[in-house]
């Protein structure tokens, strides 16, 4: 039998509902589990175990609730999304003492369906950078190769859920955020439509750009997820009215892939691919062939100015965003300085991170007077330009198939001290961000020369989630099935 | 010694009326204990999103059309970025490259003619909130007011001196409060008010140097400022100096405006579209809708005052002045017709009452109804003029209903003739020798037995019957 630690979401939740799993008994087991875990990948940064316990005992008392279709689940949140009562510190020492009086929307409503809160996970400070390395707090390693990276900013989520600490977690995509750590932790990633989760509660970074979404262990079990949290909230005037279809109904409908067109855009499957990655995604290709699909070659042209655009327009806006933590109202002050500019600077030079304060600077800089046009407003032309070779691409095909990243993930400290270096990890996910088209990520199998897993993104065409989701449930059918990550299971 | 002209334009804050917040649904009561009326949203926590409230739209949507602009189809919010204490989110939600609306103009009265001044824009922005200086070098932030939301209105510089500047001011405020969108007080500071000021040899096409003049918070410290201002920037240009370019704070206790030292200048506000709200923009229906709402604006009530009721132009800027001054006029008219003696009597005697009461013609405890009810016993000679003054103090305060009032206090006019004919007859006989003396040709006496009839009857006899009964008696 499998290990409660082990089950799918969808296996838990019938469990649940059915009474054969007690509420109690799922969220001590995962407990457990972090507890055998943590120690070896510390992901997680606050831990809610006597609130999460005395719920579960509530919900056993209480009963099953059909309606709720997360009942009993236990969840982690990534520390940038805001939860009622529980510490949301964005990786950062600016938030260390922050509590929110106020849940973001996607919490809210993953709680409204029945979900436990079990624990926030580790981050990049305030979302910004690719290997969870920038936390103020933990370090978190990759559950395959404790001395590598778990991809970031979401790393704690997606370490967390590949460990099974919990059937489930939820982070944040800016620029590959979900799609990129599940590629290098081994599981299924989402990144919706911008305007199809609310971003209300949502700790603001790149705020044209941040989208929450799920991390599962199979594509089932985050549509049943993204089902939850998706849909207009009148808290997010850029949340979208679209009407939510029926993910998991969807998933039933085919089989095969006969009659979809798969894109390949050439600046994804060129040179700069590792071998492993190159290799393993190429197999697949392969087997999606197999299956019925008709590979079409595509190109995305804008592509090389994609990811210098990404960064002048993220980290202006982020300029912005972390202009509200000043030492004034919340969060960290410096008390030794009693003139204004003076508290103000010391509390920034101190509660934020290096690699924030680097981003913020240079978000002034090309928001300043006499530089935003040859910054800002070129890069928001150049995100029209990618966004117009994306939905081009897209009239040709169902969806478009790239590698997730170039790479397998690097080793801790691997690129800590260059950021250039650090920005270019991401130059597979950034460019999708910069459409607010979906993407997911999917495990394509473990690297033949690293053992590593290799992550598979798909693209797909605005409030096209439902089609992502069912190429890809017909996809991960065919593909190699991941065991449960060495590096916690010796 | 050339001659030397201002040229002014003025940004006007408008704070308006709604019930909730620019971006969250807090209350915008003024008063409120210290941060009661925040959230996580107008608080600038982590996570929070603003969502615009359609009623302020509204409202700066009717202004723009009130001033004839031209509204636009989309219309961007922007942030405004810099640091202070009562800015909780680091930035100001406001508009910038696209506005609510452009190119309008204003058409206002001054010294008996017309003028008209351009709008250049009209923008919509969340206000700050207030920083509190407490003792020991303590400051306190008080975020009720941060976000309640304000209207720019920016003029052109079509303003040449500071009264008409003030004439500017005072007719935006009417329309303002004619759309009921503002209450449009100064010293509440829901009425702002910054001017930018140059002057210029007369004839010359080109602008001076300009300064930015605020902290005027009232019309007569803008007339103040503005005077100030003009006399010491021909000064400079007579002394062969240069203005410089500058924001200067008007000081009410010197009445001089005073350098701010360029600190204002050094902001860089990295102006951006704000990536959480998207473009505004207004549907054609709305903006029918919302045109069909607009009432009469204050200019065509004006004229249409001169015109209908045929009232001097003094009488009719009086009760166009105040929207609900005119409305009380036309209520009054309503019931009993005769436009200029109502007009008299609110520009004479309602107005020193209310004035006293520091109130408006809204919240006058006398119905109009009521106004015009005294007027009619007046009309009907049931009580004099005089005695209609001399009750109406208490009538107006009690809101008491004129003609119960003063047949029980017995205040009725006198117009028994036999009775009247007696009180004649008593005063001629207590006055043998003004009585002679009025038979020997001193007609001018006539009016001293008139006052000693009054007297008698307490100022209640018809007068005009007085008369006739004086004559009668006195023969001739
Ligand atoms: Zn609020």
């Amino acid at each position: 039998m499998t290990a409660i630690y082990q089950m799918s979401l969808t296996e838990m939740s019938h469990r649940l509902q059915s009474r054969e799993l007690g509420v109690e008994q799922a969220v001590s087991a995962c407990l457990e589990r972090m507890e055998a875990t943590e120690p070896d990948i510390g992901c997680l940064l606050h831990l809610e175990r006597e609130t999460a316990l005395q719920r579960a005992r509530e919900m056993d008392a209480a009963g099953p609730d059909p309606e709720q279709p997360l009942w009993g689940v236990p969840v982690v949140i990534k520390d940038v999304l805001a939860t009622k009562d529980v510490p949301t510190t964005c990786g950062s020492r600016m938030l260390e003492s922050f509590v929110p009086f106020y849940d973001a929307e996607a919490v809210d409503r993953l709680k409204r369906a029945g979900a436990i809160i079990l624990a926030k996970s580790n981050m990049d400070e305030f979302a910004m950078g690719s290997s969870t390395e920038n936390s103020a707090f933990a370090l978190t390693r990759n559950p395959w190769d404790t001395e590598r990276v778990p991809g970031g900013s979401s790393g704690g989520s997606a370490a967390s859920t590949a460990a099974g600490q919990t059937p489930l977690s939820l982070g944040t995509d800016t620029g590959g955020s979900i799609r990129q750590p599940a590629a290098f932790c081994g599981c299924v990633g989402i990144k919706p439509t911008y305007g199809r989760v609310s971003r209300f509660g949502l700790v603001a970074y790149g705020s044209s750009l941040d989208q929450a979404g799920p991390f599962a262990r199979s594509v089932e079990d985050a549509a049943r997820v993204l089902q939850v949290i998706a849909g207009k909230d009148a808290k997010d005037s850029t949340s979208s009215p679209e009407p939510v279809p029926d993910y998991i109904a969807a998933l039933a409908e085919r089989d095969d892939l006969k009659g979809i067109r798969l894109g390949l855009p050439e600046e994804y499957w060129g040179e700069g691919l590792e071998s492993d990655v190159d290799g393993v995604c190429r197999s697949a290709l392969h087997k999606a062939q197999e299956l019925g699909a008709e590979l079409v070659p595509v190109s995305l042209p804008h592509s090389p100015y994609a990811i210098a655009a990404y960064y002048i327009i993220v980290m202006a806006e982020a300029s912005s965003n972390l202009a509200r933590y000043d030492g004034v109202r919340y969060g960290y002050r410096d008390t030794s300085e009693k003139e204004l500019t003076r508290m103000y600077f010391a509390t920034r030079s101190k509660g934020f991170g290096r690699e924030v304060q680097r981003r913020i600077v240079l978000g002034t800089y090309v928001l300043s007077a006499g530089y935003y046009d040859a910054y800002y407003k070129k890069a928001a032309q150049v995100r029209r330009l990618v966004r117009e070779d994306y939905q081009r691409a897209l009239q040709d095909c169902d969806l478009l198939l790239a590698p997730a990243a170039p790479g397998v993930p690097f080793r801790l400290g691997e690129k800590v001290e260059d950021p250039l270096q650090m920005y270019l990890t991401d130059i597979f996910t950034n460019p999708l961000n910069l459409t607010g088209l979906p993407g997911l990520s999917l495990p394509a199998g473990l690297g033949p020369e690293t053992g590593l897993p290799i992550g598979l993104q798909l693209f797909g065409p605005s409030f096209g989630e439902e089609k992502l989701l069912q190429v890809a449930y017909v996809l991960e059918g065919a593909l190699p099935d991941l065991p449960f990550p060495r590096g916690v299971d010796k | 010694m050339p001659d030397y002209e201002a040229v002014i334009g003025l940004e006007v804050h408008a704070q308006l009326k709604t019930r909730s917040k620019l971006f969250c649904a807090c209350s915008t009561v003024f008063g409120e204990e210290p941060n009661r009326n925040t959230c996580p949203v107008c608080a600038g926590m982590p996570g929070a999103l603003p969502v615009v409230n359609k009623k302020a739209v509204e409202y700066g949507v009717k202004l723009s059309q009130a001033l004839d602009c031209q509204v636009n189809d989309r219309s961007v919010f922007a942030r405004k970025n810099y640091f202070y204490p009562d800015l909780p989110k680091g930035y100001q939600i406001s508009q910038y490259e696209h506005p609510l609306a452009e190119e309008g103009q204003l058409e206002m009265p001054v010294n008996g003619s017309m003028r008209q001044v351009r709008i250049v824009r009209i923008h919509m922005e969340d206000d700050a909130g207030k920083s509190i200086h407490g003792a020991e070098n303590t400051s306190y932030v008080d975020l009720n007011r941060t976000g309640v939301p304000l209207l720019e209105i920016v003029s052109g510089p079509d303003i040449f001196s500071p009264d008409e500047a003030v004439a500017y001011l005072k007719s935006l405020r009417n329309i303002l409060i004619y759309l009921d969108i503002c209450r449009g007080n100064m010293q509440e500071g829901n009425f702002r008010c910054d001017a930018n000021v140059s002057v210029r040899p007369r004839g010359r096409p080109e602008y001076g140097t300009r300064t930015e003049v605020k902290n005027m918070n009232s019309f007569r410290f803008v007339h103040k400022a503005l005077t100030y201002e003009i006399n010491r920037q021909i000064e400079l240009l007579e002394d062969g100096e240069q203005v410089v370019q500058e924001t200067r704070l008007f000081d009410e206790s010197s009445g001089q405006t005073k350098s701010m030292r360029g600190k204002e200048e050094a902001h860089d506000y990295r102006y951006f579209p704000d990536p959480d709200l998207v473009p505004l923009s207004i549907s054609v229906r709305d903006r029918e809708e919302w045109s069909r709402e607009l009432p009469e604006l204050p200019l065509s009530k004006w004229r249409r005052f001169l015109r209908d009721y045929a009232l001097p132009e003094e009488a009719a800027d009086i009760l166009t002045g105040e929207k609900d001054m005119a409305d009380y006029f036309e209520r009054v008219v309503a019931c009993f017709g005769e436009p200029q003696t109502v007009g008299n009597w609110m520009i004479s005697e309602m107005l020193r009452e209310l004035n006293e009461g520091n109130i408006s013609a809204s919240e006058s405890p006398l119905a109009p109804e009521q106004l015009a009810e005294l007027l009619r016993l007046i009309q009907q000679e049931k009580i004099s003029s005089k005695i209609a003054k001399q009750i109406f103090p208490e009538i107006f305060a009690r809101g008491l209903d004129p003609e119960t009032y003063v047949e029980e206090k017995g205040y009725l006019q006198i117009t028994d003739e036999s009775r009247l004919q007696e009180v004649v007859r008593e005063v001629i006989a207590e006055n043998p020798d003004e009585a002679a003396s009025y038979k020997q040709g001193k007609k001018k006496l006539m009016s001293f037995f008139m006052g000693q009839v009054m007297k008698k009857t307490q100022g209640q006899a018809n007068p005009k019957l007085v008369d006739q009964l004086l004559r009668s008696e006195l023969g001739g």
